[in-house]
C-alpha cells in the first residue's frame, strides 16, 4: 500500500480551505500551517499563465527527514505515511533543514509537526480532511498500489509532475497539469 | 521558524518561491494538541455534532457543528445534503470556528458615556440597555413618528428585528446588499424576464458549455456551490470567457480572458449582439416566440461592430467575434453571468440589462445549462395581529427617484438623515445589525456626517466593529454557533430548509436577535407580535406545518422537498410565463422608456484617471466576507492585510518596490488612514490598482485586524447613482500613491 496525492492545479482556486480544515480537524496552533498554498505567475500583461498549487508533505519514499532524525521519531507508517511521534522528537531540528519541501515546522510544545494525511481519518475510511473539504474537488487521495483507486485512475488519465525530482526524494504528491 | 507562509506567490524567474517567516504569539492553545500523539485522533463517528448553517456570508450553507471530548466547539463540517454546499465548506465557513473564540467579540450591552465615535462606554445589564432603546424609540415615534427609524440589517439575525421595526411603523429595512451590491441586476432582469436572479442566482454552471464572467471573479468569491459547479465544468471541458481588467484566478482558468480597458463593458456586450444578430448566431427559434423588441435591437445594434467596440474597449474584434462564436455554440447552455456586487458605474441597471438580453438571444433562460427554473418552499407564518399602516413608507420617501427599486435603499437612509436632504423629512434613528456601516457604505465621511444627526443609533453585533463606537447603545449579539435562527428558506433546484441551532451556550452575556427583538417588543407594548413562548415553539410550530418537525430537523439539519412547479426548464408541459408587461423577453423595455430611460443600453464614456492617478479596483478573497472577518483568528491566519496590486510599468515610474509601504489618495483628497504593502505584480493592468475589501480597521479593539491594510470605504468618495434604481457605483474612483507617512508631513 503506497498512499498519495494528486492535486489538480487545472481546479484548484488557491481558497486555503485545506489550510483551514487542517488546521481545525488537526488543531494545528494558529499561525502555522500543515499545508500551503503556492502561487506562480508567469509572463507579462496580457500575455500571462498562473499555477496555483496546494502543497504538503510530500511523505517521500526515499526522504531525508526519516534518515537523518537521530532518534527515530521521524519515521515511516501506515501506507508509506511519514510520521512523527511527538514524544521522541527532541525538537533538533534536522528533519526540518533536510526536506527539500520545507513541509516541516516546529510546534510550540517543542517537537516537530507537519502533514500525516489524516491517518487518523484514512484508518476510519475517511479522506483527509484537506481532501473531504476542497469546494474545487481538485485532491485526489488514495492507494497508488492498487490501480483501481480514484488517485492511480486519474493519474493515468491526466499529465503530471512531481516537485523537485533532482532531490531523489521520490515524493508521493502528484500535481496535475 | 515561526509563523509560516500560508500563500507563497512567486514569479518564474524571479529567484523562486519566498519563504520569509516573522514571529507571532498563539492566540489560543487546543487543549485537542496534547492528545495528537499516535493515531488515536477523534474522527467523525462518535462526537455529538448539531446542525448550523453558516453566518460567515449569504450563501448559508448548512453544516454540522462537531464538538470534542471535551465539550468544546471543535469544528464545522458542510452538509452532504445540502445544495449550497454538498458537504463541503469554503474556508471561511471551516472557519467559522474562530467567530466563536475570538477573544475581541463584544462582551456585554455598552451604554455611551462620552460624545460620538470616542469609545468611551459603561457596561450595563441587558434590562437597562434595553429599557434606554425602547424609551428612545417611544420618544422618537411620539416626537418624529416612528416611520423615521430604520433597520439596516444583514444576515439571517435581522428578521424577527424587521418584525419588531413593522410592529413599531417602520418599513425602512435596508441591506446594504441591494443598493451596494446585487440590486441593479435584479431590476435588470426582472425588467427583461419579469423575475429577478435573488440568491443562489439560479445559473445551471453544472450543465453549462461556456460560461461567460463579466469582472465577477468567482472563485475568489466563493459563492459555494458556483464555484464548485465551476470546478466540475472546468473538469468536463466547458469553455470560460472571463471578462476582468485584472489576471484573476478564474481568468487564469479560462479559454478566453478579455482584459477590458475599466468601464467599458457595456460597449463589449453590445458588440457580442452585433456580431450575434448579425451573423444569425441568435436562437430564432426562442427570440421567436418569447421576446419582443427584437427588430428595434437589430436595428439599434448596428452601429456597435466589434472595430468600434476596439477602440473602446480594447479588445481585438477578432477576439470579440471568436468570443461570441463560443458562446453562439454553446447555446443554450451558455450562461452569461449576471454578476453579483453589480454597482460599478452608475449605469449599472442598464449594463445588467445588457447581459440579461444576451442570454434571452442566445436562448439561455428557462434552458439546460442556461439558467434554471428555481423553486422556493412556502413557510408559513407564526400568527400575529396585522402590522399598523406606515405613515410614509420608505417609497414615500424616495419621492419619486429611483422609480425601478424594489427595496429600501441603504444610501438612500444615509441620505435622508442628514438634515434639509429630503426636504421636511429625516431619519431619526437607526437600528444596524450586523452591517458595519463605516466600511460597507460608501464615503465614510457622508456615514458619520449621517450619524452626527441621529437621536439614537443602537448597533447590534457580535464584533466592536467601527460603527460600535459611534453607537448609543451597543448591543452584543452571539455567533450563529450559539443561538437560533429563523429557517434558512432560499429558492434552488429543489425547495430545501435549513435549520441552525445552538451547538453551545452562548460565550459572554451575549444574545441571539431574536431575544433582543423579543424583549424591546415586550417594553414597548408590541409583545402582540411575538406570540411565541420559546423560539423552539416559534420554529415547530413552522415545520410541523411543513411535514417535519423541530426534532426531525434537529437530527437532519436540511430538508428538501420535491419540486411542485414543473420541470427544471421550460418544455411543452412547463411553457414559459414572464411577468413583463408584454408577457415576453422585453428585449427593448416599454417601462423603462414609460420612466424616460433608454428602453436599450447605451454605452456613456466614463471619466478616466487623470495623470498620475489609476482607477480603484477592489473586489474580494477567498479567505474573507467583507470587513467582517478580518479579525477572525483562523482566517486572519491566512491573510491578514489586504496588498495593492500595481502593474510593474506603473511600478517602474513610481520606483516602488514590492512590499514597500504606500498610502492611497484620491481624487477629492481623501487619504487611507493606514499604508498597505505594495505588491507589484503583472495580473493588473496599468490603469489600475487592485485591493481587496474589507481591510484596514481602524477599531483599535480589533486587535488582530487594526490598522492591517487599506480601507477600500475611505477613498470611494465619488459615488456614481444608478438614477433607475438608486445603486451606488463605487468604481469611479482614481487614486495616487503617497510614500511617506502623510501624517509626518502634515506636522513638519
Ligand atoms: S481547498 Fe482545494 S481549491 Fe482551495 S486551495 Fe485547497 S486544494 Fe485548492
Ligand atoms: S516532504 Fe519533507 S518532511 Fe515530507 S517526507 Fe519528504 S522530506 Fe520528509
Ligand atoms: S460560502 Fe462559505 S462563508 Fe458563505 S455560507 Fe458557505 S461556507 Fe459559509
Amino acid at each position: 500500500m503506497r498512499f498519495a496525492m494528486a492535486i489538480d492545479t487545472k481546479k484548484c482556486v488557491g481558497c486555503s480551505d485545506c489550510v483551514v480544515a487542517c488546521q481545525t480537524e488537526n488543531a494545528v496552533p494558529i499561525g502555522y500551517c500543515r499545508d500551503w498554498i503556492v502561487e506562480v505567475n508567469d509572463g507579462t500583461y496580457p500575455r500571462l499563465e498562473m499555477e496555483i498549487r496546494s502543497e504538503r508533505c510530500n511523505h517521500c519514499s526515499n526522504s531525508p527527514c526519516v534518515r537523518c532524525c537521530p532518534t527515530g521519531a521521524s519515521h515511516y507508517d501506515y501506507g508509506g505515511t511519514v510520521l512523527v511521534t511527538p514524544h521522541k522528537c527532541i525538537g533538533c531540528g534536522a528533519c526540518i533543514a533536510s526536506c527539500p519541501y520545507d513541509a516541516r515546522y516546529t510546534h510550540p510544545k517543542g517537537y516537530v509537526d507537519k502533514c500525516t494525511f489524516c491517518v487518523h481519518r484514512v484508518k476510519e475510511g475517511l479522506p483527509p480532511a484537506c481532501v473531504a473539504v476542497c469546494p474545487t474537488k481538485c485532491l485526489y487521495f488514495g492507494d497508488t498500489d492498487d490501480p483501481r483507486s480514484e488517485v492511480s485512475q486519474v493519474l493515468k488519465k491526466r499529465k503530471y509532475k512531481r516537485l523537485i525530482p533532482e532531490a531523489g526524494t521520490n515524493p508521493n504528491l502528484y500535481f496535475l497539469i | 521558524m515561526n509563523r509560516r507562509n500560508f500563500i507563497r506567490i512567486s514569479t518564474l524567474g524571479a529567484g523562486g518561491a519566498m519563504f520569509g517567516s516573522i514571529g507571532f504569539g498563539n492566540d489560543r492553545e487546543p487543549s485537542l494538541i496534547d492528545r495528537l500523539t499516535g493515531n488515536t485522533h477523534p474522527v467523525e463517528s462518535g462526537y455529538t455534532r448539531t446542525p448550523t448553517y453558516c453566518e460567515i456570508c449569504f450563501w448559508k450553507c448548512a453544516g454540522w457543528v462537531y464538538k470534542n471530548d471535551q465539550d468544546e466547539i471543535w469544528k464545522i463540517i458542510g452538509n452532504e445534503n445540502d445544495p449550497h454546499c454538498n458537504g463541503r465548506l469554503c474556508p471561511r465557513g471551516t472557519g467559522g470556528v474562530g467567530m466563536y473564540f475570538d477573544q475581541d467579540r463584544l462582551k456585554t450591552p455598552l451604554i455611551r458615556t462620552g460624545a460620538r465615535g470616542k469609545q468611551e462606554f459603561r457596561r450595563a445589564s441587558w434590562d437597562e440597555a434595553l429599557d434606554l432603546v425602547a424609551k428612545k424609540l417611544d420618544f422618537i415615534a411620539k416626537k418624529y413618528g416612528p416611520e423615521t427609524v430604520a433597520l439596516i440589517t444583514h444576515g439571517s439575525g435581522g428578521k424577527l428585528l424587521a418584525t419588531l421595526m413593522k410592529a413599531y411603523g417602520s418599513d425602512s429595512v435596508a441591506g446594504p446588499s441591494y443598493a451596494q451590491c446585487k440590486g441593479p441586476r435584479e431590476v435588470a432582469f426582472g425588467l427583461t424576464f419579469g423575475t429577478g436572479l435573488e440568491s443562489p442566482e439560479p445559473t445551471d454552471i453544472r450543465d453549462t458549455r461556456c460560461l461567460v464572467l463579466i469582472g465577477s471573479h468567482l472563485g475568489e468569491n466563493m459563492h459555494n456551490s458556483q464555484v464548485q459547479e465551476m470546478a466540475d465544468a472546468i473538469d468536463r471541458g466547458a469553455a470560460i470567457i472571463t471578462v476582468d481588467p485584472r489576471f484573476s484566478t478564474v481568468a487564469s482558468k479560462s479559454k478566453f480572458w478579455l482584459p477590458i480597458k475599466p468601464s467599458t463593458d457595456i460597449a463589449l456586450l453590445l458588440a457580442w449582439m452585433n456580431v450575434i444578430i448579425n451573423n444569425g448566431w441568435y436562437d430564432k427559434e426562442y427570440v421567436e416566440k418569447y421576446t419582443t423588441g427584437f427588430d428595434k435591437l437589430k436595428e439599434y445594434v448596428q452601429p456597435f461592430t466589434p472595430e468600434w467596440a476596439y477602440g473602446i474597449t480594447t479588445i481585438d474584434p477578432n477576439m470579440i467575434r471568436d468570443t461570441a462564436k463560443e458562446m453562439a455554440n454553446a447555446s443554450p447552455a451558455v450562461i452569461i453571468h449576471p454578476g453579483r456586487h453589480v454597482t460599478w458605474y452608475g449605469d449599472d441597471t442598464q449594463r445588467s440589462r445588457a447581459i440579461a438580453m444576451l442570454n434571452a438571444l442566445l436562448g439561455s433562460w428557462g434552458r439546460r445549462g442556461g439558467f434554471y427554473l428555481p423553486e422556493l418552499k412556502e413557510i408559513p407564518e407564526y400568527p400575529h395581529p396585522p402590522f399598523p399602516p406606515v405613515a410614509k413608507s420608505w417609497r414615500d420617501i424616495l419621492a419619486g427617484r429611483y422609480p425601478f427599486a424594489e427595496l429600501p435603499l441603504a444610501n438612500a437612509i444615509v441620505d435622508g438623515s442628514i438634515k434639509g436632504n429630503l426636504n421636511d423629512f429625516q431619519y431619526r434613528g437607526w437600528i444596524v445589525n450586523g452591517s458595519n456601516l463605516n466600511m460597507t457604505m460608501p464615503d465614510t465621511r457622508k456615514t458619520l456626517e449621517a450619524i452626527q444627526q441621529l437621536e439614537l443609533l443602537v448597533v447590534i453585533d457580535t464584533m466592536p466593529m467601527e460603527i460600535t463606537g459611534w453607537a448609543d447603545v451597543i448591543l452584543p449579539e452571539c455567533t450563529y454557533l450559539e443561538r437560533y435562527d429563523v429557517l434558512r428558506n432560499d429558492h434552488n433546484r429543489e425547495p430545501v430548509i435549513a435549520l441552525r441551532m445552538p451547538a453551545t451556550e452562548p460565550k459572554y452575556d451575549t444574545k441571539p436577535d431574536w431575544w433582543i427583538a423579543k424583549e424591546l417588543a415586550g417594553k414597548m407594548g408590541l409583545e402582540k407580535y411575538f406570540g411565541w413562548k420559546t423560539f423552539e415553539e416559534f420554529l415547530d410550530y413552522k415545520l410541523t406545518r411543513m411535514g417535519s418537525s423541530l426534532e426531525e430537523m434537529k437530527k437532519i439539519g436540511v430538508k428538501k422537498y420535491e419540486r411542485t412547479s414543473g420541470d427544471l426548464y421550460f418544455s411543452a408541459e412547463n411553457p414559459p410565463v414572464f411577468d413583463t408587461p408584454s408577457g415576453k423577453i422585453e428585449l427593448y423595455s416599454s417601462q423603462l422608456e414609460e420612466a424616460g430611460f433608454d428602453p436599450m443600453p447605451r454605452y456613456t464614456a466614463h471619466e478616466e484617471p487623470p495623470e498620475g492617478y489609476y482607477r480603484l479596483i477592489y473586489g474580494r478573497t477567498p479567505s474573507h466576507t467583507f470587513s467582517r472577518t478580518s479579525n477572525n483568528p483562523n482566517l486572519s491566519a491566512i491573510m491578514a492585510e489586504n496588498k495593492v496590486w500595481v502593474n510593474p510599468k506603473v511600478a517602474a515610474n513610481w520606483q516602488l518596490k514590492d512590499g514597500q509601504d504606500v498610502w492611497l489618495k484620491n481624487q477629492d483628497g481623501s487619504t487611507t488612514s493606514f499604508p498597505a504593502k505594495v505588491r507589484i505584480t503583472e495580473r493588473i493592468r496599468w490603469d489600475s490598482v487592485y485591493i481587496v475589501h474589507g481591510f484596514g480597521h481602524t477599531s483599535s479593539q480589533l486587535t488582530r485586524a487594526f490598522k492591517k491594510g487599506v480601507s477600500d470605504a475611505a477613498l470611494i468618495t465619488k459615488v456614481l447613482l444608478d438614477p433607475v434604481m438608486g445603486g451606488t457605483g463605487m468604481r469611479g474612483n482614481f487614486v495616487t500613491f503617497i510614500t511617506e507617512n502623510p501624517d509626518k508631513e502634515v506636522k513638519a
